[in-house]
């Protein structure tokens, strides 16, 4: 009879979690900030029909980086329970709050009872009536929440690009010069020594939670001319 | 000891919610929470015959040049009572499609509440709109789905009109209890008064007849089953309650605003003044 290896609880969860912070680092970031009609979201994202970057609700939206298959199925986990919330009870009951935290029970069990975790990274944000009514989450793999303000980076290079965004983000930018913010700082993700790299419109994906549209669905997402046409108009 | 499982004992979401597959929100209810399903409740037995309950009444449809109108009177009844006077039968489904109810007021809304998720929901999940003919297929399946509360006199008969954008025009769908679809050209009406405002219709529709005709040719529709049919309302002007008029083109779905339907109402009340049955159709 064999007898198996001593291997302690502080060593399993460290593997766990360097385990999947190499998954997220694989990826492309995201960006996510407040700009003075809502949050935009930028997303390094070359593909038009794989999305990072959701509508969930009416004010909600989501946003990932990691493992495609995870990501979604946590993506599609959110509509379902913002949509029987939104049904059993009414549209103005689905909040941010809940959903973050439904999100960072699951993962945390994920994290601890299965030996595979999540290699995903989320942000999901509610669109308030004023700037201050902002609401943006962040959840990790292991499923810590973090309330954040302003903006969020996530992804391979979150250090690098957060810092440029440190230095450069201001609050009530309008919707163009915070794009333009965002691409700035996803493409400063070689770091200080290596110039910014060149991302086309075509590679991002870009979607806004716009608090000023008339519709009860704030979400939205700009197509690649549309974003050409916004940039452009930046000057 | 009592083992508990991971979903009792956390507040993470159930299986049923990351369960890879479906991107209908009815069979997701229907998997996960049955009793939140339209007349999930009911349990199919024994007669509910003697329950009063309001009924709504009558919605006309009509295709014009570039889309599709809807209307539907304000009233809602239980038996010989008026339930509601401003009742409101007529509800976008989604950006570019509108259901009217008629019957069962209470499970008919909650039916529309349902397409209204459904569409949506789908929407989220794919990243893409369902075509026009599968809106209404859902909405049949929805109405199956109501069988049981329609054979114990509590029915539900939509009906659901939309752009298609394959098409570029305005179509409509009627259903029978069964959940049966059909696809109606032209014109429709259900419900106590439709067979009035269908007749009417039958007088009114012109092919290609401009938006404002539509929405004219809607509301004489409504006046006359309202004429002939006791549940059906016609335009209340002491208490200002109109129809309520919607239009579904290219554009998207567009609720008519009461002052707008006022200003149509009132001149089509006018004319009555002249002659009450309304405009007369030529013999040949």
């Amino acid at each position: 009879m064999s007898v198996p290896f001593y291997v302690s609880p502080e060593q399993i969860i460290k593997d766990k979690a360097d385990y999947a912070r190499k998954g997220i680092a694989r990826g492309r970031s995201v960006a996510v900030l407040q700009y003075c009609d809502g949050i935009v979201f930028v997303a390094e994202n070359p593909s038009r029909a794989l999305h990072k970057v959701s509508e969930i609700y009416d004010r909600i939206a989501f946003a990932a980086v990691g493992k495609y298959n995870e990501f979604e199925n946590l993506r599609v986990a959110g509509i379902r329970l913002a949509d029987l919330r939104g049904y059993s009870f009414d549209r103005r009951d689905v909040t941010v709050r809940n959903l973050a935290n439904a999100y960072a029970q699951t993962l945390g069990t994920i994290f601890t009872e299965t030996s595979k975790p999540y290699e995903v990274e989320l942000v999901v944000a509610e669109v308030g009536d004023t700037e201050a009514g902002d609401q943006m989450y962040r959840l990790t793999f292991d499923g810590s929440v973090a309330d954040e303000q302003g903006y969020v980076v996530m992804g391979g290079s979150a250090d690098v690009i957060s810092s440029t965004m440190a230095s450069t983000y201001q609050q009530g930018l309008e919707l163009g010069p915070a794009i333009e913010l965002a691409i700035n700082a996803l493409a400063s993700d070689n770091g200080e020594n290596e110039g910014p790299r060149e991302i086309a419109p075509s590679q991002l994906e870009v979607a806004v939670l716009d608090r000023s549209r008339t519709q009860s669905r704030k979400f939205k997402r700009l197509a690649a001319e549309r974003l050409v046409e916004i940039l452009a108009s930046n000057g | 000891m009592i083992s508990v499982s991971v979903s009792d004992r956390s507040a993470s979401l159930p299986a049923a919610f990351l369960a890879a597959g479906s991107s209908s929100f009815s069979d997701f209810l229907a998997d996960h929470a049955p009793t939140l399903l339209p007349g999930g409740a009911g349990s199919g037995r024994g007669s509910a015959a003697d329950i009063e309950a309001p009924h709504g009444t009558t919605i006309v449809a009509l295709t014009f040049a570039t889309g599709v109108v809807m209307a539907g009177d304000r009233r809602a009844t239980m038996g010989n009572i008026i339930a509601q006077r401003d009742i409101e039968k007529v509800y976008p489904a989604d950006e570019y499609s509108a259901v009217g109810i008629a019957g069962t007021a209470g499970l008919a809304i909650e039916l529309v509440r349902l397409l209204q998720v459904e569409l949506e929901h789908y929407e989220k999940i794919e990243g893409t709109t369902l075509s026009l003919t599968g809106k209404a297929n859902r909405l049949a399946t929805m109405i199956r789905g109501n069988l049981a509360m329609a054979m114990q006199g509590l029915a539900v008969v939509p009906l659901f009109a939309g752009y298609d954008h394959e098409t570029a025009d305005g179509r409509i769908f009627s259903y029978d209890v069964t959940g049966g679809r059909y696809e109606e050209h032209s014109f429709h009406a259900v419900g106590s008064g439709g067979y009035f405002a269908r007749g009417s219709l039958k007088k009114l529709y012109r092919e290609q007849m401009p938006e404002a005709d539509a929405v004219l040719a809607a509301a004489q529709a409504l006046y006359d089953a309202a004429d002939d049919d006791s549940a059906t309302g016609g335009p209340d002007l002491m208490r200002k309650i109109f129809p309520v008029v919607s239009v579904v083109s290219a554009d998207g779905y567009r609720r008519l605003p009461d002052a707008e339907v006022a200003e149509v109402v009132q001149r089509l009340v006018a004319a009555r003044n002249q002659r009450p049955d309304g405009p007369a159709a030529s013999l040949t």
